[in-house]
């Protein structure tokens, strides 16, 4: 593993091991004011300072990683169990059937995805669970595409043909033979979608209408210190960096599995 | 060709037509309406305004009539902005966030053509090294992020720059930049791939053994041979850009379609959320097939 493979591994433990244990390692509750100090720079009872109410930055950046990795991870997690079934069952029966499933993914591919989530996120009243909706309608087209080509592919392999004319049935060939082949495919498209979701996310709280409080997450946390952005920058900088450093370690371990799973790239990497 | 043309826009009929449809379902599934408010309105004027605008109806009548309204060109009036039509509106901020989009478009490809073209010839080295680090970075800085900085950096603390508005080019820069880097370093790896992959090819070396110079070969020979991974992810990359331009919009109060629709999806304008949805699609669908058509035009061994 390259060194810096090794500090993204470092960084995304570091922040998943904080927001599972975020009440026992946070300094305040992510609620509690400290009415003298407010908009405090850092200092070392606020490590990264106070917002406009006194809370300390540091804890609620703690808690929104929370709110963050739970929608990115699960949306993602979410979309492809769907995609994966929608996509295999698709690709492996084929024909008349294959087309209409198929169709129904390219209309849903031609919406326009930023608008959709906003139209549903704001329609269902503005929640982790009108996100967590949309979030996943747009997004398991993409897996479901992914796992159609793969299957397509891999169908007509000879060991395949070789477990057919055993006579497996066909849930058991899709289940013990083509399924396995193609999980290195799922998990890179994981590590890539979980990226994705967590900046769309951030992008739709940061415009405000994304988490509403009482949660945050770190894109509302984005969206709070905007507002002071000219004399109060580090309430901004944090959750930006917070943010930008965890999509960062998404996309650079998503890189390094697909060129370790993808035998043609090995030569350069190895 | 222009067969294919119109094919191809009859294609896109349906398309607009199930996300106008799925739009309409979204909004009226949900609870509440455009005209529920914090203070209440009298029943009677509630009743009066919802009857003016059919909201009395049932869902499908109104889809229907919405829908007549729309093939007679006619977006209908918006609920909020009172005396103003959706056409009105859209016209004025359609031209704004289209000038967004193109200047972020050439900051896309100004910047990451070169960029990959650069750090492919030179594979491996240094220069190679910073060009795909500044792709990754690209690739993972969220644009509000990157637009923060940026206001931060140049409006605040060094003055050289607007941080809001769009009265004149000097406020259209930061917006561009911040709208297009982020996929710049996407295009940037793209051309870098394009481009080492017909290096390696055999006319390459043909024209290498003809005795060309470097520079016939990398500009006359390569770059023509590598366009096409380019041109083709042009229609994703409109969409990407048309979906960004919201946040962008947003960070520096360019009076575009993009802030114009979050302020209709939060007030229930359901009109003006139709009409600027439409018309997001409608771009979309264009930049595809405009995309096709560019290709075929560019590479005879897609033109059937």
């Amino acid at each position: 593993m390259s060194f810096f493979s090794k500090l993204s591994f470092g960084f995304l433990g570091v922040v998943f091991f904080s927001a599972i244990f975020a009440p026992w390692i946070t300094p305040y509750s992510y609620e509690t004011q400290d009415t003298l100090n407010t908009l405090a720079t850092p200092t070392f009872s606020h490590l990264m300072g106070t917002d406009r109410l006194g809370r300390d930055l540091f804890s609620r950046l703690i808690y929104g990683a929370r709110v963050s990795l739970f929608i990115g991870i699960l949306t993602t997690l979410l979309a492809l169990v769907i995609g994966t079934i929608y996509g295999s069952i698709s690709g492996y029966i084929g024909g008349r059937i294959d087309g209409f499933m198929m169709r129904v993914v390219d209309v849903i591919f031609a919406l326009p995805d930023m608008l959709m989530i906003i139209l549903v996120t704001v329609m269902m009243g503005r929640g982790i669970a009108g996100m967590f909706i949309a979030l996943t309608l747009v997004s398991w087209v993409t897996v479901a595409r992914l796992v159609r080509g793969e299957v397509l592919r891999i169908k007509e392999k000879t060991y395949v043909e070789a477990a057919r004319a055993l006579g497996a049935s066909s849930p058991r060939i899709l289940m013990q033979e083509i399924l396995p082949n193609i999980l290195g495919l799922v998990v890179v498209t994981l590590t890539f979608r979980i990226p994705v979701a967590i900046l769309a996310e951030s992008t739709l709280s940061f415009i405000g209408l994304g988490v509403a409080p009482p949660f945050s997450s770190w894109g509302t946390m984005a969206n709070e210190g905007w507002k002071s952005i000219k004399f109060y920058p580090h309430l901004i900088l944090f959750p930006s960096l917070a943010i930008f450093f965890t999509i960062l370690s998404f996309n650079f371990l998503g890189d390094r599995l697909r060129d370790g799973l993808d035998p043609r790239n090995k030569t350069r990497f190895s | 060709m222009l067969i294919y043309f119109f094919k191809r826009l009859l294609h896109g009929i349906p398309v607009l037509f199930v996300v106008s449809t799925i739009t309409f379902v979204i909004m009226r599934v949900v609870p509440g309406g455009p005209f529920d408010q914090e203070k209440k309105l009298p029943p009677e004027i509630l009743v009066n305004i919802q009857a003016k605008y059919h909201l009395d109806q049932p869902v499908t009548t109104q889809y229907l009539l919405y829908l007549k309204q729309l093939v007679q060109g006619d977006m209908g009036p918006s609920y909020k902005y009172i005396g103003r039509d959706v056409a009105d509106i859209i016209l004025d901020t359609f031209p704004v966030s289209i000038t967004l989009g193109v200047l972020a478009m050439l900051v896309v490809m100004g910047v990451g053509i070169p960029m990959g073209v650069w750090s492919a010839y030179r594979q491996n080295s240094v220069i190679d090294r910073i060009c795909m680090f500044y792709a990754t970075l690209g690739i993972s800085i969220p644009s509000f992020v990157l637009g923060t900085v940026l206001v931060w950096l140049m409006s605040h603390k060094l003055q050289w720059l607007p941080p809001a508005l769009w009265e004149g080019p000097r406020h259209m820069i930061l917006p561009a930049i911040a709208l297009g880097a982020p996929f710049s370093g996407y295009i940037a790896r793209l051309t870098r791939s394009a481009v080492l992959e017909v290096l390696s090819s055999d006319y390459i070396r043909t024209a290498r053994a003809k005795g060309l110079t470097e520079s016939v070969i990398l500009f006359k020979h390569t770059l023509k041979n590598s366009i096409f991974p380019i041109i083709s992810v042009l229609g994703p990359l409109t969409a990407g850009l048309v979906t960004g331009s919201f946040v962008i919009e947003f960070i520096f109060s360019i009076p575009g379609m993009g802030s114009f629709f979050i302020t209709a999806v939060t007030n229930r304008d359901y009109p003006l959320i139709m009409g600027v949805t439409l018309i997001y699609a409608v771009l979309i669908v264009l930049a595809n097939i405009l995309v096709d058509i560019i290709y075929m035009w560019l590479d005879p061994r897609v033109r059937v």
